[in-house]
């Protein structure tokens, strides 16, 4: 059977996403690949958890695509794991639903990649930010890819852009298609 | 022959009007065109069915009168002044060059002076009927190149009052009638000031009377008598009708009542400009034509050629965007109906000689017929300069409504309302209550007199082109009715509704409105909220229930439709609705259950935190996820 991705997308006002949008509109149409957009589906925070696990179980391959905010997730996006990824359903007895599945973290960051290291803006690698979130998958019996980064979301250019989509596409079809991953695109070169 | 009453005569136009005008609209040819071949189809070189043409045209300008009160009613005094520059000097520059241009090639075809001035600026002077009529049919009367032409046509409206009057000035020579002038001008003042009184001061206490009252035919009848009176009123003292009018309607288009008017003249402007177009054909004097068909077809050609020209070389000055000057000028380029009167005094004052009255009424006449026919052209050349590669933007045609209609302004449609005027989002509101309506304009709103579901009210609030109606009418019926009015005539126009309990919420949804609130569930909920947190559940945990509580209701709702009818009638409906509220208490209880064997209420008390081995590792921070 073919393999299928279930996208979680979380971006407070869409509609003012730069690089998000780009990221998601080159992925959206692929067959296989369902989007679900939190913001849009959820304005009231009111998750139908029931509608969200029944998409997870259709799903071989978990995308959680979200801007970097606060060194996590967007709200929603954090709501949403708390409440889809429950005991008894994710984890712990019984909690075996998403066992199994790929989880892959896609996300676009404002500051360059130099911004993040000792001594910079943000004081840290950026991978000091990603276990948070990885652990979450690893905990939850998921397997864990490497993550999908755009750093300087606020000024990478058009056709810089439009590579790094073309690269995330293909990292959906690698993962469609159950193959070794391409490298992540790390954004524009550091000024 | 069979004998000419008037009821005969009546059926001869509209039977003309009902064949061709879709004819022509449906080989989109526009129905000024179709009512110009059935006037000629029906007139004295067609099957000679109607004899008294000038009596039927000079009656049929009323329509003309009519439609500058219709126009006049979408310009309040704020954008009239916005407009005074396009007006004025757009005006006079496109009379001087248009008008120069025509007495010079008049006078080259041997015309005395006189005679040629007063010709060449009679051509000058375009149909307003005409150019109104296809910009609407085009959607071009909002874009800035509709506003433009307008403008230019407005002014030629103002400047034909003293055209005509010069003729008979120049005819007696020069001067002399110095007092008479004094006296002419403070009787167009005196009108003027009538018109200001009546409009300003006189008509919306009166229709708000009549309003009250509920008798639309006294509304209608009282609309008409305002724009009969108007014209009265100007003719008296010697100025267009129209122009009266058009003032008339300017005053009131600041009044709650604009769009109810602007209903009830619409049929009668409308049949009324037909049998203007109809008499305009049915004035076509196809035995001149036959006599002397190079003459004419050279002076309709070169006043075309010299008017098409002009403008389109005044439309760099006037503003107009550089694609849309050949429009412009198309729009402008036919005679005006203002120039029948002119020719008319001017061959009774002896200074056109021979046939040329006759000849230039013809010429007139013909030029308004081509115009369908130059915009066809227009058309056509656009098409091949597109298809050059020669890409032009589109227009961005300025909506000349609001983008959502809110119908009902009462409780509910008040709060949409204020919420979207408080997003900047502007909306034209409709109601049916007079008092309401005083109250709610004291504070600025934009709300309009009328009954919300007649589907000439609905048009004339722009539904054709905005993008949303909030439905929040308290009659279920009324709704309803409206419902089926708005899918059926608008089905673009996105329908938010208000439903008054679940058997109005289910007939609105059967009839495809989508977006339907019940009125009180909303708040219902966050008094069940409030209840819960009084009694010591936690405000988030209250919030999440009742989330889940509509979830559950609106999944349940939905389903259960196809079970529910859509009655009729109150009573039945009334016995429905107890139906309904059984299915929905049974549904509710079958959630509990559900939920109690499930994950939320009964899990509340069971295993503090650390108990149980898997909770130590709990990455959740809470003693239940």
């Amino acid at each position: 059977m073919a393999r299928s991705i279930a996208l979680i997308y979380a971006h407070p006002y869409p509609d003012r996403s730069r690089a998000g949008r780009v990221l998601l509109d080159c992925v959206r149409d692929m067959p296989g690949v369902e989007v679900r957009s939190l913001y849009d589906l959820y304005p009231d925070f009111a998750i139908d958890v029931e509608a969200e696990r029944a998409a997870l179980a259709r799903a071989d391959v978990v995308v959680w695509q979200s801007p970097f905010y606060w060194y996590g997730m967007p709200s929603l996006l954090h709501l949403w794991i708390e409440k889809v990824l429950a005991h008894g359903w994710a984890y712990g007895v019984g909690g075996t639903n998403v066992h199994g599945k790929t989880a892959l973290w896609a996300t676009t960051t404002g500051a360059l990649e130099s911004a993040y290291a000792p001594g910079e803006m943000h004081g840290h690698p950026f991978d000091a930010f990603v276990p948070a979130i990885s652990q979450t998958a690893i905990f939850c019996g998921m397997k864990w890819v490497e993550p999908f980064v755009l750093h300087g979301a606020h000024r990478v250019d058009a056709d810089a852009l439009d590579a790094a989509a073309e690269g995330y596409r293909r990292r959906l079809e690698a993962l469609l298609a159950d193959e070794p991953l391409p490298p992540s695109h790390g954004g524009p070169p550091d000024a | 022959m069979p004998e000419h009453n008037l009821l005969f005569e009546v059926m001869v136009y509209l039977g003309a009007a009902v064949v061709f005008v879709p004819l022509a609209t449906r080989f989109k040819l526009g129905s000024v065109l179709g009512y110009l071949i059935a006037g000629c189809a029906i007139g004295p070189w067609g099957l000679r069915l109607v004899r008294d043409v000038d009596a039927i045209l000079h009656f049929a300008e009323f329509g003309v009168v009519l439609m500058l009160f219709i126009i006049g009613l979408e310009l309040d005094p704020k954008r009239l002044l916005e407009m005074r520059r396009p007006i004025f000097l757009g005006g006079s520059l496109q009379m001087f060059v248009c008008g120069v241009l025509l007495a010079v090639g008049g006078f080259a075809l041997g015309l005395p002076w006189k005679g040629a001035l007063v010709g060449g600026f009679a051509l000058a002077l375009s149909s307003t009927a005409i150019a109104v009529q296809t910009m609407r049919e085009r959607g071009v009367a909002g874009a800035p190149t509709g506003t433009t032409a307008f403008a230019v046509l407005l002014f030629q409206d103002i400047a034909a009052i003293p055209l005509i009057a010069v003729v008979p000035l120049l005819a007696a020579g020069a001067g002399g009638h110095g007092g008479g002038g004094w006296l002419g001008a403070a009787r167009v003042a005196g009108a003027i000031a009538a018109v200001v009184v009546v409009g300003r001061y006189l008509t919306r206490p009166i229709l708000r009377m009549v309003a009250r009252t509920g008798l639309r035919e006294a509304f209608t009848a009282f609309a008409l008598l305002l724009v009969v009176g108007i014209a009265q009123i100007m003719a008296a003292a010697g100025v267009s009708m129209a122009l009266g009018a058009f003032l008339a309607g300017v005053l009131l288009a600041s009044s709650e009542y604009r769009h109810a008017l602007e209903t009830d003249i619409e049929p009668f402007k409308g049949l009324l400009m037909g049998l203007f177009f109809i008499a305009v054909g049915m004035s076509i004097d196809f035995g001149l034509v036959a006599s002397r068909p190079l003459v004419i077809v050279a002076l309709v050609v070169g006043l075309l050629a010299i008017k098409l020209l002009a403008l389109r070389a005044i439309g760099k000055p006037l503003g107009v965007a550089p694609g849309d000057r050949w429009l412009f000028a198309a729009l402008l380029a036919q005679g005006g109906e203002f120039a029948f009167v002119v020719f008319g005094v001017a061959g009774e004052a002896h200074l056109l000689p021979g046939a040329w009255d006759a000849l230039l009424t013809l010429v007139v006449a013909l030029s308004m017929a081509l115009t369908p026919f130059l915009l066809l052209a227009y058309d056509q050349l656009l098409r091949l300069a597109r298809r050059r590669g020669s890409s032009r933007p589109d227009d961005v045609v300025e909506d000349e409504g609001a983008p959502v209609v809110i119908a009902g302004f009462g409780r509910f449609g008040q709060i949409v309302g204020r919420y979207l005027f408080a997003s900047g989002i502007r909306a034209t509101v409709l109601d049916h209550d007079a008092d309401q309506i005083d109250l709610l304009r004291k504070f600025g709103f934009r709300v309009f007199y009328g009954d919300a579901t007649r589907l000439d009210l609905l048009r004339a609030a722009g539904a054709e082109h905005a993008k949303l109606l909030v439905l929040a009418i308290d009659d279920p019926d009324a709704s309803v009715r409206l419902a089926e009015v708005a899918r059926q005539h608008f089905p673009k126009l996105r329908v938010i509704a208000r439903a008054r309990n679940v058997s109005h919420w289910v007939a609105l949804r059967k009839r495809g409105v989508d977006a339907v609130e019940r009125e009180t569930f909303e708040s219902a909920l966050r008094s069940g909220r409030a209840a819960l947190v009084s009694l010591g559940v936690g405000a988030y945990e209250a919030r999440e229930r009742a989330d889940r509580f509509r979830r559950h209701n609106l999944a349940n709702l939905e389903e259960l439709m196809p079970h529910f009818e859509d009655e009729a009638d109150r009573f039945s409906r009334a016995r429905a609705g107890r139906e309904q509220l059984e299915a929905q208490i049974a549904a509710d209880r079958a959630e509990l259950d559900r939920s109690i064997g499930g994950s939320w209420s009964a899990e509340r008390d069971h295993e503090p935190k650390g108990e149980r081995a898997p909770a130590e590792s709990d990455p959740a921070h809470e003693d239940r996820a």
